[in-house]
């Protein structure tokens, strides 16, 4: 047949290979639908199949071992044109390394066609087996064969949700199988059986392919036959500027801060210690202080402390770190033991502490208050802050 | 802009620069202390897709930007280690993205709530072969807007990818900022293949960038490839036409290096001392100099921004002092070895700190130490 999304060098495949096959195969599916040349896109990746894209006209991106189908998904997000065929190759080996990307992109169903390789051995580094060996197939660094059964990929990209699914035997004329694949919508994926002529001939002689396929219990039919439309990814349009969305801050009382001072606020997790910390920020900001804020929490942020550096100032804050608070504020037992450190470094300033702490050992002046009693857990940070500053009187 | 103080951290500025400089897809994964860029990005880029890990991350922006978007995504330490060999593929097939890196203490998952800067190694050491990756990081509020703008534009400009150095403190805190302070971002412009005949996607012009053609066009077939290469994208193994062209992927970024050199230079008049700080431990630095100011000594501040390449202005700058102290959050000092290797001149001192920030106190003591010792 005459060669048309193929140019006219000879393939660059061992004699006898099925990748020949497969390619050849692939050129008279798209003929068979007549698709244009440049709305095709070849995305190939390591692996002796994939030095394919030099004999083929279409546009071709050879990428990755094993992420082909991932560098796909992009490319078919980005094209997201129904007409453009994205058509991926890939190995066995290839499927192992990446066989969460044909499992994400099944079951997103991106729009591509994925066309396995499957020769059931690595066979551009010797011949290792893959996890698509069948049990008892030989290769040339498991002589005795691998005992476990080879992984049945067309299952499971089906159960991943997949839109169309058919594993073939690499022989003869299987075009039809790839035209139906390339023509549906959605995730589609072909799984071509071959046997490597360098190494699985030569470690399996006499071994046929259609029996070799049989006796791993992997069926050769249609898995999956769905015509799931894949996902659109058309841009928003106008997303509104995070700036537009941050609120002004306008400055409507004074302030007497004369120098920066440094607060650190130490509660519990949920007793709203960083949005206090945050409107006493903004607060400051108000009475035309410069405010700066971070948090620290456990990464589970739902227990245990809960503590916030504020820093307010006349003059720009440059440094944001608090290594030794002027002002430290300790609401409950989490924010005291987070607050040893501070407490430990502080010479001078000022420790409000609630009243139903232990009484901690400091350089500073300490002074106890019934926060929690008086505002209950929920408020006591906030309630803590106002009274220190109504007590400082800073703004 | 008109004046309108809000009160925001540099997460918010990076996303909203990243969209005005004409980044329009974001590819996330959620990793502390990168999360709040995954958050205003879900919001406001024009397309947002969530990956399932990181391989995957860097394999959708690269599949994106092969036809035509520019895409952006923001890691940690560990998001960036899985990316590296796909960041490897982006260069090769000369494809624009920005990856903002948030640092954070490691080694390994090490601290995710705690900053650090201790990836700059990693990062200059990505491309085997030891070509160029730009490396561009932020020293405060400004920078996030206007070097994000620029990382855009490097990208593009240059088609590959680029570095955005950030650390968990520089975009986790909140701070009041006045938008007026923030200079337009005009979109950034892609040169296209215009002519209508034969396209190599690999012909550079002499900027020594290949015009751009996304795949999948109707006009002209493009190829892309990770593998050595000549013009054609064809893979040739150690051709001269290919050895040439990865050798050029290197050229090129030094070649723009101009562009993209971004640091802040505050010389004090005749002071033998200066400061060299880049990051997080920038404002430090900045707080150090002016106190040791105040305090009557003379003494100059290098914030370096450009990191990878050196820009070659940071040696003329250091060669006129005296001393040098680089002043930098991690064990080893691994800007001071990325300026001058394993061994330092004895002019130069380091300062450095893991797992806490650097004081402007610690700075501002050897800086006046060091200014005794030449008086």
């Amino acid at each position: 047949m005459e060669r048309v999304y193929l140019n006219e060098e000879r393939l660059p495949f061992c004699k006898g290979c099925s990748h020949t096959t497969l390619s050849e195969n692939t050129d008279k599916a798209l003929q068979q639908l007549g698709i244009p040349l440049l709305d095709v896109i070849l995305v190939t990746d390591i692996g002796c199949h994939g030095i394919i894209d030099k004999a083929f006209k279409t546009h071709t991106v050879h990428g990755l071992h094993g992420r082909s189908v991932a560098l796909a998904m992009g490319i078919t997000a980005g094209l997201d044109h129904p007409d453009k065929k994205v058509i991926v190759f890939i190995g066995d080996g290839g499927t192992t390394i990446g066989m969460q990307h044909l499992i994400h992109a099944a079951h997103r169903n991106f729009n591509m066609t994925v066309v396995i390789h499957n020769n059931m051995l690595y066979g551009m580094t010797g011949g290792q087996p893959s996890e698509f060996t069948p049990c008892g197939f030989k290769t040339p660094t498991l002589p005795e064969g691998a005992t476990e059964p080879a992984a049945d990929i067309c299952s499971i990209v089906s159960a991943a949700g997949a839109s169309y699914v058919e594993r073939v035997l690499g022989i003869g004329d299987f075009s039809e199988s790839l035209a139906t694949a390339i023509s549906r919508p959605g995730f589609c994926l072909v799984e071509v059986m071959e046997i490597c002529t360098s190494y699985g001939v030569k470690s399996n002689p006499g071994m046929k392919l259609a029996k070799v396929v049989e006796e791993a219990d992997l069926p050769v039919k249609v898995y999956a036959d769905k015509q799931i439309t894949g996902p659109s990814f058309k841009p928003r349009e106008n997303t509104r500027s995070l700036l537009d969305l941050s609120p002004e801050i306008p400055v409507t009382v004074s302030h007497t801060l004369g120098h920066p001072v440094r607060i650190q606020l130490a509660g519990s997790a949920g007793e709203r210690v960083q949005s206090a910390a945050e409107q006493f920020a903004i607060s400051a900001i108000r009475a035309g202080l410069n405010a700066t804020k971070k948090g620290s929490y456990p990464v589970t942020v739902g227990i245990g402390f809960s503590a916030s550096d504020i820093i307010i100032s006349p003059d720009e804050i440059l440094y944001t770190g608090s290594p030794v608070p002027d002002v430290l504020i300790i609401t409950s037992e989490d924010g005291l033991a987070y607050a040893r450190t501070a407490l430990d470094n502080m010479q001078t300033g000022l420790v409000f502490i609630d009243e139903s702490l232990p009484v901690p050992d400091t350089k500073a002046t300490l002074i106890r208050q019934p926060f929690r009693e008086t505002a209950g857990a929920k408020e006591a940070a906030k309630y803590s802050l106002t009274y220190m500053l109504q007590r400082e009187g800073y703004f | 802009m008109s004046h309108k103080v809000i009160f925001t951290d540099s997460s918010r500025l990076i996303t909203e620069a990243a969209v005005r400089a004409g980044a329009d897809v974001f590819i996330g994964y959620p990793i502390t202390p990168a999360n709040l860029l995954y958050y205003y990005a879900s919001k406001r880029f024009p397309a947002f897709m969530a990956a399932p890990d990181e391989i995957t991350t860097l394999q959708l922006m690269s599949g994106l930007a092969a036809t035509g978007k520019i895409p952006v995504t923001a890691t940690s330490f560990p998001g960036y280690a899985l990316m590296i060999e796909s960041i490897n593929m982006a260069c090769m097939m000369e494809l624009p993205m920005v990856i903002i890196l948030v640092q954070r203490l490691g080694p390994a998952t090490g601290t995710a709530t705690m900053g650090a800067q201790g990836d700059l190694g990693l990062v200059t050491g990505t491309l085997s072969g030891g070509m160029a990756i730009p490396v561009i990081s932020v020293s405060n509020a400004l920078d996030c807007w206007k070097l994000t703008a620029n990382a855009v534009e490097t990208a593009v400009t240059c088609r590959t990818p680029v570095i955005l150095l950030t650390s968990k403190e520089e975009v986790m805190t909140l701070g009041n900022l006045d938008i007026a302070d923030l200079p337009p971002i005009h979109p950034a412009k892609r040169k296209t293949f215009q002519s209508d005949g034969e396209y190599l996607p690999y012909d550079p012009d002499e900027d020594l960038v290949p015009p751009f053609l996304p795949v999948g066009n109707d006009r002209h077939q493009v190829r892309l490839t990770a593998s050595t290469h000549n013009r054609k994208g064809i893979i040739q193994n150690s051709g001269k036409e290919a050895l040439g062209n990865s050798v050029r992927l290197h050229e090129k970024i030094l070649k723009h290096l101009p562009d993209f050199t971004e640091f802040d230079w505050d010389e004090q008049g005749k002071a033998d001392v200066l400061v060299v700080s880049y990051g997080i431990t920038a404002q430090a630095a900045r707080e150090a100099v002016k106190e040791a100011r105040g305090a009557g000594h003379q003494v100059s501040l290098l914030v370096a921004k450009t990191l990878y390449p050196v820009p070659p202005e940071y040696f003329r700058i250091m060669g006129r002092h005296e001393r040098v102290i680089i002043a930098e959050e991690n064990l080893t000092g691994q800007f001071r070895q990325l300026l001058f290797g394993a061994q330092c001149p004895s002019s130069v001192t380091g300062i450095t700190s893991f797992g806490k920030m650097i004081t402007p106190e610690t700075i501002t003591r050897e800086v006046l130490d060091h200014g005794k010792s030449i008086s």
